[in-house]
């Protein structure tokens, strides 16, 4: 299903494909007519892709097809050990995590998980984990720290469940455990923001040495939607919101929240799954070698300084 | 008896008509309350003990002991993204400074509690409804840093709709900061303790305020991470009975005790003089 603002090229592509069939199968010669088609599709996209609104950029994150964390670590990792549980009080499908092994190093992985359809979307309560998940995040850490591996950590979700049972089980009270417990480690901690960087329950695992966002992946302090439910009183403003929270990946390079821009294929990253994940690879690589050198407490330092200066004001 | 106090009340309304900051009715349990009575019984209803609001200022006063209170807060906001909704950040900001008599939403300073120096920091409701920005997430980083350099306890006082909105993933990460920031007492032994008080909620509550050596909350208060109207919401139930207070949270065990405002001060200094490497006497 297309996005809003993808409708006219999906069409245009439909259109093309159409022709190139009838071409095919009737022996008619068309190739002037599809090389003017083409072209036009080629600057139709231009024209659509290279001038994406945040609000947009928001839906491109959100998009069906865009890979999720198991699709990231399928891709790029081998040897994968998914791991459950929070040894406390139960398994959240919203979180996933494990042992993984990425370019020969092993590593450990943690990172919200959207479904790839309604149904399992539905069993992992749409990557908004309980705070179980933000326990088994915290095991993960622990199993980082102990083994002395990078911990890699995927960011994907709306925000952390607002719900009866979250709060009776100190919702609030795991996010910032899980914040000072990645803040701890001693070990090369980098944080990827794959889609939505939902407020406080993208920020868990997100206290990286280095972060990582998609390009046209999304992270705030709210959603558009809620914001401008509070904000203008009215949810439907949600692409004004978007404007004014300044959260593309863009907007956060330049206020020094995020340290690297990965690159999506033209269109956004469902629309080539494959290239993407190539890009991620390059990233990561590429950012864990500017870590290899920091020694534990250094890696400690680097993580603290980098988050103390974050903030504007004036003395 | 009945008589008299129906004849008192009437007289109370007939005063609170003709010079209303005289008198201040309890939200709880619609009492008219003299205002000086309220304010001596530290804004407790004497009558039901609901915990009204109190000011920023009035806090301090009821923490630190007399005449230690020395200020270190003062940082200004900016309009770091320009944001705009239905009127300019920088606008807002003007009314809520003007609110609130202050640049932002805390106020802070080094005091000694019970003798033992600390360093105290107070969110103001009254500002933006206690929210976090750049300026709230900076100072209590600051505070915190400064306590730990100079051996001094910390006490924070929370009161907070969360993040603020217009200042967006910047506010965000205020609540790394501010929890970085406390591994620097906890490497020098030094204790913290969080009160929470009504509202505590979103990024403040899931940050600095809930990873306390000591939490107290003071009784009735609404803390939680989600506030009650978007679960309410995202579930589409009514939420249970003294859902999200103090009580709550205190048989959920997430936090030490419930305290009445009047022993708060009492308690703190305990704490902190069980907890602190050395108190006053030994610092000199
Ligand atoms: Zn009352």
């Amino acid at each position: 299903m297309p996005l809003e603002f993808e409708k006219p090229i999906e069409e245009l592509e439909a259109k093309i494909a159409e022709l190139e069939g009838f071409a095919a199968s009737s022996g008619v010669d068309l190739s002037g007519e599809l090389q003017v088609l083409r072209e036009r599709l080629a600057q139709l996209k231009a024209e659509t892709f290279d001038n994406l609104s945040r609000w947009e950029r928001v839906q491109l994150a959100r998009a069906p097809g865009r890979p999720t964390t198991l699709d990231v670590i399928g891709g790029i990792m081998t040897e994968f050990v998914e791991l459950y549980g929070d040894r406390t009080y139960g398994e959240d499908p919203a979180v996933v995590g494990g042992l993984a092994r990425f370019e020969g190093t092993s590593v450990v992985v943690v990172g919200h998980q959207k479904g790839r359809d309604t149904k399992e979307n539905i069993r992992r309560n749409f990557a908004m984990p309980h705070p179980e998940g933000y326990r088994k995040a915290m095991r993960m850490m622990d199993l980082a720290d102990r083994f002395g591996r990078p911990f890699i950590a995927f960011i994907d979700t709306p925000g952390a469940y607002p719900g009866v049972s979250a709060e009776e089980r100190g919702q609030a009270w795991v996010i910032a455990q899980s914040i000072q417990r990645m803040a701890r480690l001693r070990v090369p901690a980098i944080a990827i923001i794959l889609g939505e960087g939902g407020s406080g329950g993208a920020l868990a695992i997100g206290v990286g040495n280095r972060v990582l966002i998609l390009e046209n992946a999304w992270y705030s302090v709210i959603s558009p939607e809620s914001c401008a439910a509070i904000l203008w009183r009215d949810a439907k403003e949600a692409a004004k919101a978007a404007e004014a929270l300044r959260l593309s990946a863009p907007d956060l390079l330049s206020l020094g929240i995020v340290d690297r821009i990965i690159p999506e294929p033209s269109g956004g990253a469902h629309r080539d799954p494959t290239a993407t994940l190539a890009n991620i690879k390059q990233a990561l690589q590429a950012t864990l070698a500017e870590l290899a050198d920091l020694s534990p407490e250094q890696l400690f330092e680097d993580r603290y300084r980098r988050f103390r200066g974050l903030g504007r004001y004036q003395i | 008896m009945a008589l008299e106090r129906l004849f008192r009340r009437r007289r109370a309304q007939g005063e609170a008509r003709d010079i209303p900051e005289l008198w201040v009715k309890c939200p709880k349990c619609d009492a008219q309350i003299y205002k000086k009575d309220l304010e001596s019984n530290l804004h407790v209803c004497p009558k039901c003990e609901h915990h009204l609001r109190l000011s920023a200022d009035r806090r301090i006063e009821m923490l630190a002991d007399a005449g230690s209170f020395e200020q270190i807060t003062g940082l200004k906001p900016t309009d770091p993204l320009g944001f705009v909704d239905t009127e300019p950040y920088p606008r807002r900001l003007e009314r809520y400074q003007k609110e609130a008599g202050r640049p932002d939403a805390i106020v802070g300073g080094r005091c000694t509690i019970g003798g033992v120096e600390s360093v105290l920091l107070v969110m103001d409701y009254a500002f933006a409804g206690g929210s976090m920005g750049s300026v709230v997430g900076e100072e209590i980083t600051r505070g915190i840093e400064l306590a730990a350099r100079e051996n001094r306890a910390v006490v924070i006082v929370s009161v907070s709709g969360g993040a603020r909105m217009q200042e967006a993933a910047l506010s965000l990460m205020q609540m790394a900061k501010t929890t970085l920031a406390l591994d620097r007492l906890w490497a020098k032994k030094l204790p913290y303790v969080s009160i929470l008080t009504d509202p505590t909620t979103g990024g403040v509550t899931a940050s600095f305020a809930a990873i306390a050596d000591v939490i107290l909350a003071e009784p009735g208060a609404l803390i939680g991470f989600a506030g009650p109207r978007v679960i309410k919401q995202t579930i589409r139930q009514d939420l249970p009975e003294g859902f999200q207070r103090s009580e709550f949270l205190l048989k959920h065990g997430m936090v030490d005790q419930v305290v009445d405002r009047r022993r708060l001060k009492e308690t703190v200094a305990r704490i902190l003089k069980l907890l602190h490497p050395r108190t006053v006497n030994h610092a000199g």
